[in-house]
Order: structure tokens, then C-alpha cells, then sequence
């Protein structure tokens, strides 16, 4: 018999690995929740926590000043003018609870010839108050300053809240892109008795996982550019790196979890069964990865663990190509951890996995 | 060509745990032939059938499909079949004809998709999503992914199991139609009006083992009796009437008792009833109900196995 695929002149259109590629696209437009957790989210997110975060030009702090003697009301006069003191004149009990519920940062209780600062020396508000309070008063009692200093006022972008959190949402969105999208999929599919019904055909079932992998790879063009650019357009958030290199540490870790994501699928049947064991994979990484607060905040034991964390390396790599502008040997240590996790996951998904 | 079986089976064996599912099964399907496997639940068809489709590994026993085994050359055998799992839930978010098109892709020689939906008559349904489809209509798609590869043997596993008599029908004539453009089917069922109205031959399976084999007028025919008696006698006190009894009226075949409803197997129903009715009157017993029917399938497994199909 002659070999029937040589045979086969239909256009690459009508073949089973476009096909099977344009229902990923199909499935995936069609579910507007999918659609709002990988693209609306993330904006959302950094939206959130830009505003919340969002560098403030330097506060105003406010202390309370008890009045009552002759003194105490000069001072409360006096500290009206001091550059970045709002001051509220009150009686000692009202200071008092004032002071403990965080509505002023310090007392004051001016005597004849000196004064008594009240305040929590553990809190960064109490210690510039302090310092704000002191060089008002010893300015009006006569002080002279000894040195002449300038200032100029430097806001550096690429070092604010907003340009750290930006790489951790975009790491954090591949991650749950490879291991939710894959996922739920493959497991939606074997509970169905789909994954059966489809290797009862000639399909090739390399064709069916490389149809995610294709479909992955398009909507991962599509999540970097509306992230980044979002982030670049709302926040001035850099890419001070290569945009190649920018997608290349992309692409590897959207394979690597993706890996993960066929993983975590490859027996499970029920889709309580396989969200379990997603949450219990992404949880560790959410909080220990450096998403939201750096992962040096770890104690140094644990520091081998989390730097071997894929989403680790996936951040830090994001972090030193948009941020720092690193080149690609400074995140070459991140790609390897990158490519290990994707080899593994990959080879032990392939040995695994449950096709009936 | 013309002399290879459809499909050979011989000595199939498969045991899950404690459970023997398929305990020494064999059979031959001839080429054009349509042959059913007939059984209650539990009887061990889908794990017959999915094993002849290449899906289960046997625990023991042969199997050949279009003359070609299943542990060489896999995918060029699969060219050639199309199946139709008992229950595979298609993509939802797929329309009808968005399904149809995925599983054409699947073969290097095919129908055409247009083609396949009119067949089914889904023309309607075409850009409908596979989620909002009726039972029926999603037994259509499913039968008409099995055949958009243009197979020559097609598995068809409980092809019209929980849908109404109406699209039954429907699925009836879609697989009479295939049956006449000269293709292979074996289906399985545990109805036995389909499997007497779509099958060449019948085998009746039970406890995964094959109790009856061949056609269902040959099967039914076996039973030496045309006609079925059924009757009640609601006042009667117990052990008022006895199958010695009964079995000595003239023409009765067989006999058996179920919760109190008597089934007679007869050859002729002139002769019997009315020797019965005089039977009921000489020994003071009313008559409940009395029913008659043609000798069906279903009578015969009742006769092999003291057991209904349904309840089986
Ligand atoms: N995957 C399985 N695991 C355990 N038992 C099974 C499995 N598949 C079938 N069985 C058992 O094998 C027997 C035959 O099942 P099946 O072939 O599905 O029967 P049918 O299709 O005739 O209803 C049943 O007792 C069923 O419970
Ligand atoms: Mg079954």
C-alpha cells in the first residue's frame, strides 16, 4: 500500500495541527473570564497598586502641641510657619490618644527654656517628626547652621514601587497562563472522554500538545505587549533592555510553566483534582518568587530554594532586562533555571501522561 | 479484499480488579455486514468494543481489524475506522461545523464537511454552538465525526442510548443509509428493537461472555415459539397455579413466573389461548391482564438468562 500521508495535498489550513491550533484560539475567545484574568487583570492590578504606591512628594506631617502656659503657646506659634509640619494644639489627654491612634506622629509639651518630644522612635513618621520639629524650634531660638548645603531633587524612574511590581505581574501572568491554560484544558478534555474520542482518530498526539505550545506563543506576544506597553503608557514603567530578550526570557518561562502545566495534567482526571494541585504549585511561588515584595526578604537558608523557584529566575531575568537594561550573560543563570524546569517537566509530562 | 472479516476476535479476556468485564470472547464480523452486540449494562460491550478499537489492552486474546493487529502500523488502521465513543461530550464553545472540520483534519482522506452535515441533517445547526445542541443532535454530530474520515468499519458504541423515540428513528435511518453504502458497522446496544431492526447478526453478550449468536429472526426463530403470552391472576391464592401445569397446556413452549406475571412462550396463539382461558376456568382463577406479542429478542435473553435486558 502506498504510503497515504505522502499522498496528502491538502492545505496546511485544513490540517490537524491548524485545526487543533484555531480551537485553542476559539476556546480561549470564547471564555470572557479567560480573557479578563490574562489580559484586563494584570492592568488592573498594576493600576491598584501604582496608585496605592505611587511615590507622594515629600508628606506633610502632622503633630499635636499642647497649650495652656504662656510657653507652650508660643511654640504651638512658632511650629504654624516650619516647612512640612501641620500642627494641631490640643490638651494632654486629647494628645495622648492622638499620639496612639497614629493621628499625629508626635507631641510636643514646650516648658520655660525647653521642650519634651513625645513619640514612637520605631515608627519612620515619629523620627522625621522629630527631626522636622527640633530644627524648626532650634532654628527660632537662634541656631545658625555652620555648613552651606543645596539640594536638588532627584526622581529616578525604574527605581519606584510601580516599575518593580510591573515585572512580577508579568511573570506571575506566565506562569498561571502555562499552568491554568494547560491545565484546566487538558484535564476538561480527559474528563470528557475527549483526549480518548481524539487518539481514536490518526491524529498525531504531538500535534495536540504542540497546539497549545502555538496558541501559548501567540497569546504571549499579546500579553507582554499589552502589560508592558500599558505599563510604559500609564506609568513610564522602562524596557531598558532588549525587546528580543525581553520575549526570549518570556517565551522560555511560558514553555517552562507550560511544561509544568502538562505536568500537573498529565493523570489527573476530576478538575478538583488538578486546580488542587495548581494552587499548591503556584501558591509557594506567588509569595516566595518576588511578585509583589523582593524575595531577599526571605531568610538567606531558604534563599538556594527560592533562587531555584522558576518563577524566581522568570522575574529576576524580567527585572534586569527591563529594569536594569542587562544583556543577555547577566540573565543567562535565570535562563538556565528556566530551561531545567522546562526539560524536566517536559520529559516526566511526555512519560506520564494519560491519553484514555 | 472481499474475504477479509470486518473484524476477527478470539479468546478475549480482560478483568478489572476482581471484576471480569470480558471473559473468553470470540467472534467474526463480516465485510458490509452490520452486527450488533446486544446486552444489559454491565455485560462487558464497551469493553469489548473499545478494546477491538484499539483503546484497552486486552488481558489475553487476538484481535484483527480490516485483516491488520494493532501493535504495528496503528495510525494507517485508524485511517480506516471511525468510532463513536458510549459517551465523549464534544468542545461546547465549537459549533457544529467548527467540530466537524477538527475531526476532518484528523484524516488524509475524508468527506467533505458540507457533505457530512447534510448527512446528518445538522444543516441548520451548522454555526450553532455544540453546547446548545439537543441530545439528539449531539448523537448526530458525534456519528458525524465518525464518519467524516470516510471509514470502512465504524464502531458505534450505544448510538442511540437516553434519547427520545424520535430522534432513535432519526439515528436508525442515518445508520441503515451507511449500512447500504456497503460499510462495515458494529454497534453496541441494550435495546433489543434496535439491535433486531439495524443488525445483520446479533450476539447476545452476558457477564462478558457471548450467550447467543447470529440473526434475530435465526435467534428469535430458536426459540421454537412465535408468540409470547403474558397474563396475571390477581386473586389467586399461592401455589393455586403451577408451570407443570401450565407447560401441559397444549402448544406452550416455556414457561416462567415473575413477580406474580406469568410468561408463556407458544407456537400458536389460536390454539393456546383458548386452551388456557378453559385451563384458568376450570381451576376458578380470574384473569388480570392477558397480553400477547411476537417473539422478540428480548425474549430470547429472558429465556437464556431468567432476566429482562432492562433490569438486567
Ligand atoms: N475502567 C474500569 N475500571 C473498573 N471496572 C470497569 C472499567 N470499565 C468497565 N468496568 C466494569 O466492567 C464491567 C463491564 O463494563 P462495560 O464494558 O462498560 O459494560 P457495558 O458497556 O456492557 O455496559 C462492568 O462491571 C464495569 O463496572
Ligand atoms: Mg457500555
Amino acid at each position: 500500500m502506498p504510503d497515504s500521508r505522502s499522498e496528502d495535498r491538502r492545505p496546511w489550513s485544513e490540517r490537524s495541527l491548524a485545526q487543533l491550533t484555531l480551537v485553542r484560539f476559539r476556546e480561549f475567545i470564547r471564555e470572557p473570564e479567560a480573557v479578563f484574568w490574562t489580559f484586563a487583570f494584570p492592568i488592573i492590578l498594576a493600576l491598584g497598586l501604582g496608585i496605592a504606591f505611587r511615590n507622594k512628594p515629600a508628606d506633610v506631617v502632622t503633630i499635636g502641641a499642647i497649650h495652656g502656659t504662656a510657653a507652650r503657646d508660643s511654640v504651638v506659634a512658632r511650629l504654624q510657619h516650619a516647612h512640612g509640619l501641620r500642627v494641631l494644639s490640643m490638651d494632654d489627654s486629647a494628645a495622648a490618644r492622638a499620639l496612639r491612634t497614629g493621628e499625629v506622629a508626635l507631641v510636643v509639651v514646650a516648658s520655660a527654656g525647653g521642650a519634651e518630644y513625645r513619640f514612637d522612635d520605631t515608627r519612620p513618621e515619629g523620627r522625621s517628626a522629630r527631626a522636622l520639629v527640633d530644627d524648626a524650634l532650634q532654628r527660632a531660638a537662634g541656631r545658625k547652621d555652620p555648613m552651606s548645603v543645596s539640594e536638588r531633587k532627584v526622581r529616578e524612574k525604574g527605581s519606584r514601587y510601580i516599575d518593580f511590581v510591573v515585572p512580577g505581574l508579568l511573570g506571575m501572568n506566565i506562569m498561571g497562563g502555562g499552568i491554568w491554560g494547560l491545565g484546566f484544558a487538558i484535564v476538561e478534555a480527559r474528563r470528557r472522554n475527549l483526549l480518548k474520542r481524539l487518539v481514536s482518530t490518526p491524529m498525531p498526539r504531538s500535534h495536540y500538545l504542540a497546539s497549545f505550545l502555538f496558541s501559548r506563543f501567540f497569546f504571549l506576544v499579546l500579553e507582554i505587549a499589552v502589560l508592558v506597553g500599558s505599563a510604559a503608557l500609564f506609568f513610564d514603567v522602562p524596557v531598558r533592555g532588549s525587546v528580543l530578550q525581553l520575549f526570549v526570557v518570556c517565551l522560555s518561562s511560558a514553555l517552562a510553566f507550560g511544561g509544568m502545566g502538562l505536568l500537573i495534567a498529565s493523570r489527573a482526571r476530576t478538575m478538583e483534582g488538578v486546580s488542587g494541585l495548581m494552587n499548591l504549585t503556584m501558591m509557594p511561588m506567588w509569595v516566595l518568587s518576588g511578585v509583589f515584595f523582593s524575595s531577599s526578604n526571605f531568610p538567606r537558608v531558604a534563599q538556594p530554594v527560592i533562587q531555584a523557584l522558576p518563577l524566581t529566575a522568570t522575574n529576576n531575568a524580567l527585572r534586569a532586562t527591563m529594569l536594569q537594561g542587562a544583556g543577555w550573560s547577566a540573565v543567562a543563570p535565570s535562563l538556565a533555571i528556566v530551561g531545567a524546569w522546562l526539560v524536566v517537566s517536559f520529559a516526566l509530562a511526555l512519560k506520564l501522561f494519560r491519553w484514555r | 479484499m472481499a474475504n477479509v472479516p470486518a473484524l476477527k476476535v478470539e479468546g478475549l479476556r480482560k478483568a478489572y480488579g476482581d471484576v471480569v468485564a470480558v471473559d473468553g470472547l470470540d467472534l467474526t464480523v463480516n465485510a458490509g455486514e452490520c452486527f450488533g452486540l446486544l446486552g444489559p449494562n454491565g455485560a462487558g460491550k464497551t469493553t469489548t468494543i473499545e478494546i477491538c478499537e484499539g483503546l484497552t489492552d486486552p488481558d489475553a486474546g487476538v484481535v484483527e481489524v480490516l485483516g491488520q493487529r494493532w501493535d504495528h502500523d496503528e495510525r494507517a488502521l485508524r485511517e480506516r475506522l471511525g468510532i463513536q465513543l458510549q459517551e465523549t461530550q464534544l468542545a461546547e464553545k465549537l459549533t457544529v461545523d467548527e467540530t466537524i472540520r477538527l475531526f476532518r483534519s484528523f484524516y488524509v482522506r475524508g468527506r467533505d464537511v458540507g457533505d457530512v452535515i447534510d448527512v446528518v441533517q445538522l444543516g441548520e445547526k451548522r454555526s450553532s454552538r455544540v453546547g446548545k445542541l439537543s441530545g439528539g443532535q449531539k448523537q448526530r454530530l458525534a456519528l458525524a465525526c465518525a464518519i467524516v474520515g470516510d471509514p470502512e468499519l465504524l464502531f458505534l458504541d450505544e448510538p442511540t442510548t437516553g434519547l427520545d423515540p424520535q430522534s432513535r428513528r432519526q439515528l436508525w435511518d442515518l445508520i441503515t443509509e451507511l449500512r447500504a453504502s456497503g460499510r462495515s458497522i458494529v454497534l453496541t446496544t441494550h435495546y433489543m428493537d434496535e439491535a433486531e431492526r439495524l443488525c445483520d447478526r446479533v450476539a447476545i453478550v452476558d457477564h462478558g461472555r457471548i450467550i447467543a449468536l447470529g440473526a434475530p429472526r435465526e435467534l428469535i426463530a430458536s426459540l421454537g415459539a412465535e408468540h409470547v403470552v403474558e397474563f396475571t391472576t390477581p386473586e389467586a391464592p399461592p401455589g393455586a397455579l403451577d408451570a407443570t401445569r401450565l407447560r401441559a397446556i397444549d402448544g406452550v413452549m416455556a414457561v416462567r413466573e415473575h413477580d406474580g406475571r406469568w410468561t408463556l412462550e407458544v407456537a400458536n396463539l389460536a390454539q393456546t389461548v383458548p386452551a388456557l382461558l378453559a385451563e384458568l376456568q376450570r381451576l376458578q382463577l380470574g384473569l388480570g391482564e392477558l397480553a400477547t406479542h411476537s417473539a422478540t429478542l428480548e425474549d430470547v435473553f429472558v429465556s437464556l438468562t431468567g432476566r429482562q435486558l432492562r433490569d438486567a
